[in-house]
């Protein structure tokens, strides 16, 4: 009986959860073509939220090369077909794992500060003080944070996969030895510029939309205290990273099923 | 106020720099992945049709390539239901010209590689032109019935010997 009374306040909770994040969504996005008027300040966005995350971004791209072309050589060539290598590389990285990757990085680096800045101001009541002022928090604090994060992502998984499939030349064609002709030429063959590429910025896009959400309303709604900003910071690398992953997995059956 | 000034205008650098190195990362694999150079974005080109007994595995978008070359691409692949035989759009670069009696035959790149239609030209004065069609075709290479063939004359010669 007990156990069964959990199970019931553990689903209304999470239902209560995402019917307040479903509000908290659209109030957010009515305050977003509002917000780019004083664009300074998703300008200052962009530069906190991406260009602080470009360096891990960044290496992390070119190592995922690194070891793409190191794994694929060895299975490749006991095909006779190491000059596959470029496609292969290529399809994994803006197929999959250039967004992907980015975003997991990304919810590590950018959406745990966006957390925990916004749960940090709500401790120390600077959004009650804003409402006081007559100033709304979400266009102020809120949708500037969400446009920086919208522009970063998919520009960030772009840089991962041209990272990584420069990586993956190094490894490849610089110190294996693969044909430099044959690994471009096969990749330039294999890839398609809608539906590999495009898909990639579609799939950035979302995770963007996603990972944004998640780190500002966990922040937006943590408890006031040290403990309970801790708590949403964790929070938001766990179920942005389950979103992630999750909508992944839907949008790759959708878009790559034959 | 000067200072200020001055580092936000450093931030809006490094956002114009991120940003573009945002898109000059995206053009990259466009361009060089993806070889948008090569890509025939509203290049004329002219239709034919050709009907095959069997098309093996042959996907729409497939290269048509003539003496190796790539000269179009199969729009599509459907089954006419009135000769019970698949039929093979095709759309060839308005560049290329073919007589009329060429023939299609549908090969395989390598062992194991894709498939695609091999033409080739034949002697007639006219050309192949849009919405013609390509009577002469020769149909891919399953390997089950290259298999059974080869099992039947096998079985044939040693009964007469």
């Amino acid at each position: 009986m007990k156990a069964l009374m959990d199970l019931g306040a553990w689903t209304l909770d999470q239902v209560r959860h995402v019917g307040r994040l479903a509000i908290f969504a659209v109030q957010l996005f009515k305050e977003l073509p509002a917000s780019l008027s004083r664009f300074g300040l998703v300008c200052q966005q962009i530069h906190f939220i991406g260009n602080y995350s470009l360096l891990i971004i960044a290496v992390s791209g070119l190592f995922v090369g690194f070891v793409l072309a190191l794994q694929g050589y060895f299975i490749l060539v006991n095909y006779g077909s190491e000059q596959a290598l470029g496609v292969m590389v290529a399809l994994c990285l803006t197929r999959e794992l250039g967004p992907v990757v980015a975003a997991l990085l990304f919810a590590g680096r950018a959406g745990t500060s966006l957390t925990a800045e916004i749960g940090l101001m709500r401790a120390g009541e600077q959004v009650a003080a804003m409402e006081m002022m007559g100033v709304d928090p979400v266009r102020r604090v809120l949708a500037p944070r969400f446009w920086g994060v919208l522009i970063s992502l998919p520009c960030l998984a772009s840089i991962f996969s041209a990272v990584g499939i420069f990586g993956a030349w190094i490894v490849g064609v610089a110190m294996i030895g693969v044909d430099g002709g044959a690994f471009w030429s096969q990749m330039q063959a294999g890839v398609d510029i809608f539906s590999d590429i495009g898909n990639s910025l579609i799939k950035a896009v979302v995770f963007a939309i996603a990972v944004g959400l998640i780190s500002l309303y966990q922040g937006y709604n943590a408890r006031p205290t040290p403990e309970g900003v801790s708590r949403a910071t964790t929070r938001t690398v766990v179920i942005s990273s389950l979103m992630v992953l999750g909508l992944d997995f839907i949008m790759t059956a959708m878009m790559f099923s034959v | 106020m000067e200072r200020r000034s001055e580092r936000k205008r450093s931030v809006e650098l490094m956002v114009g720099l991120f940003v573009v190195m945002g898109f000059a990362a995206l053009l990259f694999t466009a361009l060089q992945a993806a070889n948008l150079g090569s890509f025939t974005f509203g290049q004329k080109s002219y239709q034919v049709e050709a009907l095959f007994d069997n098309i093996g595995g042959l996907k729409s978008r497939a290269p048509v390539k003539s003496a190796g070359v790539v000269v179009g691409r199969v729009e599509s692949v459907t089954f006419d239901n009135e000769m019970f035989q698949a039929k093979v759009v095709m759309s060839i670069d308005a560049g290329f010209e073919f007589p009329a009696d060429s023939e299609a035959q549908i090969l395989t790149s390598g062992l194991l590689g894709e498939q695609y239609i091999g033409l080739v030209a034949g002697a007639d004065e006219e050309v192949l032109g849009a919405g013609s069609k390509i009577r002469r075709t020769q149909s891919a290479m399953v390997l089950e019935q290259m298999v059974s063939k080869f099992m039947y004359s096998f079985v044939e010669n040693k009964s007469k010997e």
